[in-house]
Formats: structure tokens, sequence, C-alpha cells
């Protein structure tokens, strides 16, 4: 069996093992990443895209409100590009109780968080799709992140200093002796290979997977709860700044402008498997009716897609009764040190937490696992950008169509609703090695418009086809995937124009090109799984 | 005043058509421009698509917008129901907004200011407009282009014989909207047609204070001064719409204009004075075809024999009344209409003028033309008149108003 040797193994690539490797490579530590699928696939990538103000913790979590606070600044700082300086409103609906704007300007107060009450006319000039029955408004520094702009930015950049980052390698088991993890056992899911990798130190950044993780050094009484969030994506942007409900945190109470799509989100149910989470006919209905809420004509808008995340709520046996709604749990993150907790060394897992808070999150795990290895290094991801950052400007949602100007007339346009031309559709498919056109779509947002896919990913796969030099049946293979992963996604909020949409991509893919008939090829169906309870 | 300013709830609505856009293509096939030139990257790709990628507070990079010669065509073909047009044209207007307005725009956009200042002088003013060194002159100092063509000032206005006339009273009123057109450039074409409504039995008043409709600065983004135009027609025309009178106008562009672009494009729904004038105005075409369906024209046309052909402009499909004109000309005993199926002859109200677009212009109407020379017609007929002026001048084949024909079936001519 091949094998590795590291001082630092990080299991996870989603924001926190990605933050991690680049703050422990950064502080000269040599650095493995291994995650079991993508960079940010799982958790980090299937959020609504806020880079938290703090302002909706003020009131509940006053810790993850400061951390926030701090944290929103320093982000904009390290990835400017991978952040759209949206601001963000937190306005009163005819349902909530204006009385809740004293305690949220309170709470900003206290927080320090520069908050500010404006005129509801002034708030409704700004967003002129916000419900007019708005009773107050306060303006926060929300922003918009691109996580997996985000995420690679801080992968390459560990790799820059000397890390490897081995995604689609997942743990099969950590290795434990002399009172400690020692490494893991991993295995390539592309190639079945597998792996020994020796490691001084094993940080489990693996979120809603965490448990499943620790239970291989045989440690018990760690739970994850996996809180489900669904999301829906708009076609457009119905505003251009993030709308929050200003009331205690309810289902469907934001609406993040990020890149071209409004995200609407989220509800906050407990799961029973990371792996499982359907989405339901009903949590899709609550979403539109929250929306509505904020946005009136929501329901008449397009939406785009659905998916839902698991957010990693830890509870651990040792520290007090469990909480009964997942809402409850705090949203503020720890490092669990299994040495003190469990008297196995040299492995720590992060717990909880949120993307706005990445940074500090690495920063915490990196900082316990010097002082158990005795080896102080100052942290220097505060200051220290990441490649593709360095000219400081935030991203704009023009940025695209700006670019694409420059090359209107010489290079070919592939996926026309997000602008990716030919040439860095082919640059990243090198670069990336990979077969999987999912993986391409979550670096560029290939096949992430209005049409889902429908108009370009037939063109991707001719590409894919000639740049990874694909025999027929492994470019159906890729072609039907695609298609699949994209019909989970959009077959729980077919109606209106997204049906009629649906419909015209069936035509092109079932008409045309007979996908199900494909050699080799898997057939698209509804997976069933999805179906609505 | 920016664009933003009238974010108003139609606008919204205009923007939000976008989300019907399934990227069947169909308006990138029918688009006249993005077929002869790839400086257009299309109706799709700067309406629907581009649109995703603006937001107001951002100035709109995508320059090639520009190339887009607002004929609305896509608007017209989508089958989903998309306001590509619409959509364009007020996001040319912001990357005016941040490229600045050409002296040569704020010029050919004001056609009733350039008709008031050549009509006293207007010898001296043909000669200059006729004149190929100036007109090179021009091309260079304005960029417009020297080979475009461009009206003659007419010495006198139609409003200034129409006041001098009083309509015979008849049942039936018309008030006559003339606009610029008429007034300094082609005052004998706004004759006959008061001529030849009277003929079919109408009284026409002619009401004052009608200048430009805005649409030339519409078109070419001066959205503000584009309101106030529309604001100064609507008010003359408002008066007689209130009592009930028909509006029928000639310049089908201008008709269109006061009917549905200025309330969906520049915003104006709420005025009061254009939603009267909207919801009384008629093309001329189109009101007399409505007449004759309720069996209330006239119709003993003494017969013609002549072949002419017949091009539909753009805005006059914008109506969405099919081809009125054809209807009529088919009462003309003994006359044979050829109908071009070109669908645009590349003028664009103002934008083949310019020297950066007069080739892609030429190439859009390179099919109309050769059909009309195919045809040898003794006429060609177009209801839009920088249409008629390009066709004229591409072809060399004179090229008249439905109306003119008309007149002469009427025996009038």
């Amino acid at each position: 069996m091949a094998r590795l040797q590291a001082d630092v193994l990080i299991i996870g690539g989603g924001a926190t093992g990605a933050a991690t490797a680049w703050d422990a490579a950064l502080r000269g530590f040599d650095v493995v990443l291994v995650d079991r699928a993508d960079l940010a696939e799982g958790t980090s990538g299937r959020f609504h895209g806020l880079l938290h103000s703090g302002g909706r913790y003020v009131v509940k979590d006053r810790v993850a409100a400061e951390e926030c606070v701090a944290e929103n600044a320093i982000v904009r700082r390290i990835l400017p590009d991978a952040v759209e300086d949206t601001g963000g409103l937190f306005v009163t609906t005819p349902d909530d109780d204006p009385a809740y704007g004293d305690r949220f300007m309170e709470g900003c107060r206290a927080a320090g968080l520069p908050a500010e009450e404006i005129p509801v006319a002034e708030a409704l000039r700004m967003e002129p799709r916000l419900n007019p029955g708005i009773q107050r408004a306060f303006t926060v520094p929300d922003g918009a992140i691109d996580v997996w702009k985000s995420v690679w930015s801080l992968a390459a950049g560990a790799a820059a200093h000397g890390a490897r980052i081995l995604t689609y390698h997942k743990v099969l088991d950590l290795h434990v002796g002399d009172g400690g993890v020692t490494g893991a056992r991993v295995r390539n899911e592309l190639t079945g290979e597998e792996l020994d990798i020796e490691a001084g130190f094993t940080l489990n950044a693996s979120g809603a997977w965490a448990a499943q993780i620790v239970h291989m050094a045989g440690i018990e009484g760690i739970g994850v709860i996996p809180g489900k969030g669904i999301m829906i994506a708009m076609n457009h942007r119905l505003v251009n700044t993030v709308v929050n409900r200003c009331t205690m945190p309810a289902d469907g109470d934001i609406l993040v402008p990020i890149r071209t799509v409004s995200a609407i989100g989220t509800t906050d149910i407990r799961a029973a498997d990371p792996d499982e989470i359907p989405v339901t006919q009903q949590e899709v209905d609550q979403m539109l009716d929250g929306g509505e809420r904020l946005v009136p004509g929501l329901r008449q808008a397009r939406a785009l897609r659905v998916w839902a995340g698991v957010r990693p709520l830890f509870q651990d046996d040792r520290s007090g009764p469990a909480a009964a709604d997942t809402r409850d749990v705090s949203r503020g993150h720890a490092v669990v040190d299994h040495a003190e907790r469990d008297g196995v060394r040299r492995l720590l897992t992060m717990s909880g937490g949120k993307l706005t808070t990445m940074r500090l999150m690495a920063q915490d795990l990196v900082d316990a696992m010097c002082r158990q290895l005795g080896d102080e290094r100052p942290c220097r991801t505060e200051h220290e950008r990441p490649p593709g950052h360095e000219d400081g400007r935030h991203m704009q949602i023009g940025d695209r169509l700006r670019r694409r100007e420059a090359t209107l007339r010489d290079e070919q346009l592939i996926c026309e609703c997000e602008l990716i031309g030919r040439s860095r559709l082919e640059q990243t498919m090198q670069t990336r090695g990979t077969l999987n056109l999912d993986d391409v779509r979550r670096q560029l947002r290939l096949g992430m418009g209005p049409c889902q896919g429908g108009f370009c990913i037939y063109r991707a796969t001719g590409i894919l086809h000639g740049v990874e030099r694909l025999d027929g049946e492994e470019a159906s293979a890729s072609l039907t995937s695609f298609l699949q992963e994209r019909w989970k996604g959009v077959w729980p909020i077919l109606y209106g124009d997204q049906l009629r949409q649906a419909r015209l991509d069936d035509w092109i893919f079932q008409g045309l090109l007979d996908v199900e008939h494909l050699p080799e090829a898997a057939a698209v169906v509804p997976d069933e799984e999805l179906s609505a309870s | 005043m920016t664009a933003h300013d009238h974010h108003d709830v139609l606008g919204t609505l205009m923007r939000d058509s976008l989300d019907h856009c399934v990227k069947c293509t169909i308006c990138e096939t029918f688009c006249p421009v993005s077929n002869v030139t790839p400086l257009f990257p299309g109706p799709k790709y700067v309406g629907p698509q581009a649109e995703r990628f603006r937001v107001p507070a951002d100035e709109s990079p995508d320059d090639s917008l520009d190339y887009c010669s607002g004929c609305g065509i896509c608007t017209q073909v989508c089958p989903q129901g998309v306001h590509i047009a619409e959509i364009n044209t007020q996001a040319r207007a912001k990357l005016r907004e941040r490229t600045g307005f050409k002296l040569r725009d704020r010029i050919i956009a004001r056609p009733d200011l350039t008709g008031r200042l050549g009509t006293p002088a207007a010898g001296l003013a043909n000669r200059t407009l006729r004149s190929r060194p100036l007109r090179l002159v021009a091309e260079r100092v304005l960029g417009i282009d020297h080979r475009a063509a461009v009206p003659s000032f007419a010495g006198r206005t139609f409003q200034a014989w129409a006041k001098g006339r009083t309509s015979p009273p008849a049942q039936r009123r018309v008030a006559y909207f003339h606009g610029c057109g008429a007034n300094w450039y082609e005052p004998d074409s706004g004759q006959r047609t008061v001529e030849l409504l009277e003929w079919l039995g109408c009284q026409v008043d002619v009401p004052r204070g009608q200048s430009c409709c805005g649409l030339p600065l519409q078109s070419n983004g001066m959205f503000g001064a584009a309101r106030k135009y529309v604001r100064r027609m609507a008010r003359a025309l408002a008066p007689a719409a209130r009592q009930g009178i028909d509006l029928v106008g000639t310049s089908t562009s201008c008709t269109l204009m006061l009917k549905r672009e200025a309330r969906e494009i520049l915003g104006m729904d709420e005025d009061p004075d254009l939603r009267v004038v909207s919801d009384n105005m008629y093309d001329i075409c189109e009101y007399l075809v409505m007449l004759h369906e309720r069996g209330e024209l006239r119709t003993d046309f003494r017969p013609l024999p002549l072949t002419v052909t017949y091009h539909a402009p753009c805005q006059q499909q914008g109506h969405g009344v099919g081809k009125p004109a054809l209807d009529l000309m088919a009462l003309v005993p003994g006359l044979r209409v050829i109908e071009n199926d070109a669908t645009c002859c590349g003028i664009a109200g103002t934008y083949g003028l310019k020297r950066e677009k007069f080739d892609i212009a030429m190439d859009v109407g390179k099919g109309l033309f050769a059909q009309i020379g195919d045809a040898r017609p003794d006429l060609a007929v177009c209801d839009s008149e920088t249409c008629r002026w390009h066709i004229e001048q591409a072809t060399g084949v004179k090229t008249v108003h439905p109306v003119e024909v008309l007149h002469r079936a009427a025996g009038l001519s």
C-alpha cells in the first residue's frame, strides 16, 4: 500500500478544512488534506452565500455575533475577490413585532456591529421589491460570499505552501497507537487504490460527518445532529442587498443576492443522517412563503433550483442536555480536545461553526494543535491573502459580463447563462483532470443558470471528450451523471417558467440525444429518495 | 436623474420577463443585426442573459449592447413573452449614462429641433445636406455617415398649412397626430393624409403644439429628455382623446411610441395624459381597416394600374395588428402589390445614420433591397419615414406611405 507522511492530516475539504490547511501550511506545517469527494461539496457548498454581519445572532447568541463582526471584516480583507459587498438589511415584516428591533439594535451595540435604523421609505428605495408593509429597517454590513472561490483559493494557497490536497479520498480508518492517532487509511474513490497516511497530528474538520470519523478512533458519546437547511435559488436578483427578517431566526427569513441568483433560505430540521437529506414539498412551500413575506411576488418569480445542506450541530453527552430544536444549538464553534475528553492524543475535532468564521475556526484548531505539540507558531491568516486576491478588489456581479466583452468575437461561449467561454472551460478541465462535470460546475458555475445545463452540458461533454480523451461511454457517463445531479435540484420546484425550461431540456436530451439509451449510461430518472413525502 | 430613479413597477415587470427565457434562440435567429455583424452578440445575449449580470448600482459593462438597433423584432418573435427589446433599450440607456452622449446623438435625436432650425433656411440647409464635401466634414466631426439618407427640409410646415383651413364638419371626427416628420420634412404627406381622411368622411382636427414624440431620444438613451417630449406631446393630444376623438397617426413608430413604448420603456405608465392618448391612438392603416371591418369605410377607389412592393417596418409590426396596409391596398382595383418578407431595412430610426453603423444598416437591408430591385416596382410602399428614406436611397425606387397610394386611388392626386 502506498504511504504518505505529513505533519498534519486534515480530514474534510470544506471551508473549515481548507482554511485549516491554509493556516497550518502558513505556519510551516507539512499538510495533507483529504476529502471523500470534491472540495466544498458537502455543507460548505450547500449554503446560501451569506457573509454574516453578525446581525442574525445579536439577540440570541452574543459570542457568535461578536465572532461574525470580527471575521466579516477579516474575510473581506483576505478573500476580497470571493466577496461581494452587497450590504444587508434587517426588516420588520407586517408579521413581526416591531419591538424586536429595539432588542436587535441593543444587541448590535453590545456586539460592536455597526447597524443603523433607516426610514422605511429609504429601504424601499434601496430595494424596490421589498414588502411595502415593512415597519422598520436596519442596515448592516452583510455581504455575499462565493464559497467555491473561497475554498479553492484557500486550498490553492495551502498547496503553494506545500500542502497536498487529496480530493476523492475517503477515510476508511484512523490509525490509533501510542496513546493517540497516528494517521489514517484512505481510499482513492476514483481509482479504488488505498493509501496509508502517517501524520503527526490529525485534525477532524469533517463537520456533519465528524462523529463518524471519531468513532474510528473508538471515541463514543459525541453526536452531530445534522440540522437540515434547504435553500432555493431564484432565477435572477430580486434584491441586490441581503434581506433578513428582523425577528428571532425562523424559516425562510433570509434572501441573499449571490452571483446571478438570489437564494432564499432556510429551514432547520433535524435529520437522521447527513447523507439522507431529501427536500419535501412542504419545505419548498415554507421557503416560498417566507420569501413572499420579504418580497411580495416571489412565488411568481422563477425558481431555478432547490438544495439542502446539513449544519454540523454538535452534541456532547458530557456537556449538558440535548436541545430539542436544532435552532437552539449554538452556532458558535468549539475545539473538541480528544486528549482531554477521551485520552486520545494527536486528534482534535472542530465542532459547530459557520462559514463566516471559517478562518477563526481554523486558527483555534491549529492553535490547539500547537499547544498540544508544545510547538507554538503564530497564526498568520488574519492578514495574508491566498492567491487570486492580490488586488484587493471585491467581486462584482458584472465582472463576467465585462470579461466576456473582451473576447466576445473570438471565443465560443459554452455556458450562455453563466457566461463561460471555451478556453476557461478547457483550462479548468485540464487543471482538474476530472471526468466529473459537476466538479467543473462548482469551480465555474457551469450549468448553474436558468437552463440548468440544458444548452451547455452537451457542449461541455463534447469538449471534455476531447480534452480528457474519453471514449464514448465515458463521455456519456459524464453527461448523464451531471444531468441526474441537476435533476435532483430541479424537480422539487418544477412549476412555472422552470417547468417550461425542463420540458425544453427534456426534448433536447431525451428527444434529440436519447440520453436514456446511450451505451452503458445510467438512465435519467428522478431519484427515488427525493420523492416528496 | 438616472434610469434607476424611474424603477417603477412596469419597468420591473419588463425586467422580470427575463424569467420566461428558455434560451430557445428564436430571437437570435430573427435578429437582423446579429445576423450580419459579429459586433452585436444578439438579443438573447444582451437581453435576458446579460440582464442577470446587471445591477442598478453597477455600471453596465457591455459596450456591445450599443449595436442593438432597437428594431424590436426579438420581442415580437419571442414565444415565451420576454420583453427583450425593452430590456435592451433600458440597459442601453444606462450604458449611455456611463459613456456619455455624443453631440451627434443629441442632434439626430431631436428632429424637431433640426426641423425648426432648418426650415427657415431650407434651401441652404438642403444644399448643405446634399453637399458631399460638407457631409464628409460632418462625418468626421459628428460621426454621421456621409452616405446615409437624410430628409430634406420642406421650407414650410404642415402646421402652417393646417392652421389656415377648416375641415368640413362630419359625423366622424379624428385628430391627426402628425409628429415632426410630417411637420418639417414631409408636409405634403401630412396634407394628403388630411385630404384622404376627409374624402373618407372624417372631420380632421389637427391638435396644436405637436413636435416630436421623443422616440429618437429614447432610442439614443436620453430617457430624461424623451420623457419631456412624451409629456408635451401627450398634453397636446390628450384634450381630443378625452373628448372621445380617435387619434390617428401616419408615422408608425411614433404611434407605437405613444401607444406602448413610452409606457413600457420610459416607465410612464402613470402619466394620465399619456394613458388616455395611448388608449385612443391608432396607426392610420390599423384605423382604416377597423372602419372597413365595421363596414364604415368608403371603398370606391379608382383603378390604379401600378406594381408596388410593400415592406412592413419593424415598428409597424410592433403594433401587433398584422399588416393592415396590405388589406387596404387590396381594395384598390388594378393595383399589384408584392409583399416583401425581409424583416428589416436596417435604418432603425437613427441607427443607420451613424458612421460606425451605416454599413451594418446596409447589410441588414440587403435582402429587402434585393427583393425590391427584383420586383421592378413603380413604387415601394412602407409605413415609416426613416425606412422610406433609407430604402429610397438604397434602391433608387420612390418609396411612399400607404396613404399616398390610397390618396391616388381616391382620385385626389
